[in-house]
């Protein structure tokens, strides 16, 4: 099997005549792994519910955490999907969970058209989907030398030995660090920056299509930040990468991503394309959570906090909407319904936006509610 | 099928390689003074035990009623005489033999059964982990000397049982290092990612786990010598272990004890032993810990 992703394979298709007919579809046809041609999300999320037991004995139920409580989302091929919200909101779950590192309690995952656990083995996915940690030390095994680290993957699936290390050395080389100097290394030997590539190096290594980038920058100093999102943005063109990325820090995510995601205790409160999100947010939710974004000019310095008091406790979250005790524009409905997610329109670029609001869901109850729905 | 992309660049050749871990540690090691000397009585000791017939000036079984219980200095005797006038430098010498093996033995047998009990609990967890772990934990509910002592009784006197009964005693707290730290390294992140390029336990335990987990067990397997010396010593001592006329410094501290109003320098000198051995393992041991107990 040749290589589908390198560059080179990139310049050729693209020399092909007439350029247009590969210019629009340029992300995903060049694919030989494509099956359900652009229109088919690269990954679909349905239902998906993660609760843990805590305090259980063998003598009496414990009580539950509702983690991930039904999230639903289609990932469209060759985007950057971000999942913001507050810590404990369930993102880190989220990835967990598609990467199927722990066993969801409900809800389907359907790859590519093929539902993972039916067409699609879980040894498949896992060639298809890799993840980058947070914790650039935890993730990489100190007695492994950093190019034994970046092979392992490829060797389990069959490569050997000799190639799966010179395959190491490429991908040292294409995260900017110099194969020579630091494949023999170990990791404590690295600073952060440098560990993040390498643990960028390892996921890419497995050929992947889509890459869940978990707080794969908070832990990294500004500076050094910034270079590891540039790389990461070149190596989505270079390996026609789709990419979820999930951070706390707004500014990051305005950066990187092509939709938003926004999460609040478990479920989905707002899904849409970037510039509607920042600009346009429909759930009082993000409102509040990009106002807590500090400004940069003093005069636009925020003087009240945007949000008082932490998340309810997902053990027992609020009834009706979960966000209705914190929220400025709660109404006698919210504590007792619960809000669909509901469409408040399209961006230019075509993506559907829409938020888990009773005021943009028609006939909830809500006096801000519109009086027709907004079509999706 | 992972594939290679067309664009490989050659192979760089020269590669700069880091000293591994454990080069590391023995560098760190050999630096430590203390450790150092302490090796280098082990080495003599156990020297001593393997060149025995070359080293003992006379037959260690071979008694003079007529020279019982000589002072240290005696002429023919450099160490004294026993109760039964064999010599005592003799005796010591080929006591380490039995000794040494007592004593010694069970420590690597428990490790490695321990480890592999303490690392399929810590990583299988759930019901395996509950079922392993409680077995071990009937085991803590006595004190190790008691048994020992229980065991070796319950198997029968005997070089072979006493060693059986010790191994038994240490495979509990060797498994429960063993979990403890296996249970720790299984939810870092690089256990996380192994598992999602799709490898299977087998494969993870032996290139993640194991090499991770090895060490702090090594290094509490190499503490447990000592205990596992005196305690041998101790159930010689009892009658559970070597019988006599064989040479075991427990059994001889045994069998001088009634002589230590008499000679209290001859028969301390078996006792000695023990303690000079013992202090070298625990000292090595220490040594080891603050030599492996570095970053990565």
């Amino acid at each position: 099997m040749t290589g589908p992703l390198s560059p080179a394979s990139t310049r050729n298709a693209e020399s092909v005549w007439p350029p247009e007919v590969w210019r629009a579809p340029k992300k995903t046809v060049l694919d030989p792994r494509d099956r359900g041609g652009p229109a088919q999300p690269l990954l679909s999320v349905t239902g998906l519910v993660k609760h843990f037991k805590v305090g259980g004995s063998p003598f009496g139920e414990g009580t539950v955490v509702r983690a991930v409580d039904g999230v639903d989302f289609d990932l469209i091929k060759g985007e950057t999907l971000g999942i913001v919200g507050e810590s404990g909101c369930g993102k880190s779950t989220t990835a967990r969970l598609l990467m199927q590192l722990m066993p969801p309690d409900a809800g389907r995952l359907v790859f590519d058209g093929e539902e993972l656990g039916g067409a699609l083995s879980l040894t498949e996915y896992r060639r298809q989907v890799q993840m980058v940690f947070q914790d650039s030390y935890a993730s990489l095994n100190p007695r492994l030398t950093i190019e034994d680290s970046i092979a392992f993957g490829p060797q389990v699936h069959g490569l050997p030995a000799r190639q799966a290390i010179a395959r190491a050395h490429d991908l040292l080389d294409r995260v900017g660090l110099e194969p020579a100097r630091f494949a023999g290394r170990f990791p404590h030997e690295l600073s952060g920056g440098q560990r993040q590539r390498i643990n960028i190096a390892r996921a890419l290594a497995m050929n992947p299509r889509l890459v869940i980038l978990d707080e794969a920058v908070s832990a990294l100093d500004k500076s050094v930040e910034a270079q590891v999102l540039n790389l990461l943005m070149d190596l989505k063109q270079e390996f026609n990468l789709t990419y979820i990325f999930i951070s706390h820090d707004l500014n990051v995510v305005r950066f990187m991503v092509d939709r938003v995601l926004v999460m609040y205790l478990g479920k989905v409160a707002e899904l849409g394309g970037r510039d509607a999100v920042f600009n346009q947010p429909a759930h009082p939710y993000t409102a509040a959570l990009l106002a807590s974004m500090p400004s940069m000019d003093p005069d636009h310095r925020v003087e009240r906090p945007p949000l008082t008091g932490d998340p309810p406790n997902p053990i027992n979250p609020p009834p009706g909407c979960r966000f209705h005790p914190r929220c400025a524009v709660a109404e006698a409905v919210c504590s007792v319904k619960e809000p669909e997610m509901a469409a408040t329109g399209t961006d230019r670029a075509g993506a559907r936006h829409a938020a888990a609001c009773l005021m943009r869901a028609a006939g909830s109850g809500h006096s801000r509610a519109p009086a027709v729905a907004v079509p999706a | 099928m992972v594939s290679l992309s067309p664009a490989l660049p050659a192979v760089p050749t020269v590669v700069a390689r880091s000293p591994g871990y454990w080069s590391g540690v023995f560098t760190r090691l050999s630096r430590d003074k203390l450790a150092m000397a302490a090796l280098a009585i082990l080495v003599l000791i156990v020297l001593m035990a393997i060149l025995a017939p070359y080293l003992a000036p006379a037959d260690p079984a071979k008694a003079t009623m007529l020279r019982r219980l000589k002072p240290i200095g005696t002429p023919g005797y450099p160490l004294g005489g026993d109760e039964l006038g064999r010599d005592m430098l003799s005796r010591l010498i080929y006591g380490s033999r039995l000794s040494l093996i007592m004593g010694v033995t069970p420590v690597p047998v428990a490790f490695v059964i321990g480890t592999i009990l303490g690392v399929t609990a810590g990583y299988a967890g759930g019901f395996l982990n509950t079922v392993i772990m409680r077995t071990a934990d009937v085991f803590f509910a006595f004190p190790s000397v008691l048994l020992a002592v229980a065991l070796s009784g319950a198997l029968g006197a005997g070089l072979l049982n006493a060693m059986v009964a010790l191994t038994i005693v240490f495979i509990p707290p060797v498994t429960r290092i063993a979990e403890a730290v296996t249970t720790q390294v299984r939810s870092l992140d690089y256990v996380e990612a192994a598992r999602t390029s799709g490898a299977g336990a087998a494969k993870i335990i032996r290139i993640h786990v194991l090499p991770n987990v090895l060490g702090p067990v090594f290094v509490y397997a190499t503490s447990l010598i000592s205990v596992s010396m005196i305690l041998a010593a101790g159930l010689s001592f009892l009658g559970l272990g070597v019988r006599p006329p064989e040479a075991e410094w427990g059994l001889m501290l045994n069998t001088l004890r009634t002589a230590i109003y008499t000679q209290p320098m001859v028969a301390a000198l078996p006792g000695i032993m023990i303690f000079i051995t013992s202090i070298s393992f625990n000292t090595l041991s220490d040594g080891l810990r603050s030599a492996m107990d570095v970053k990565a």
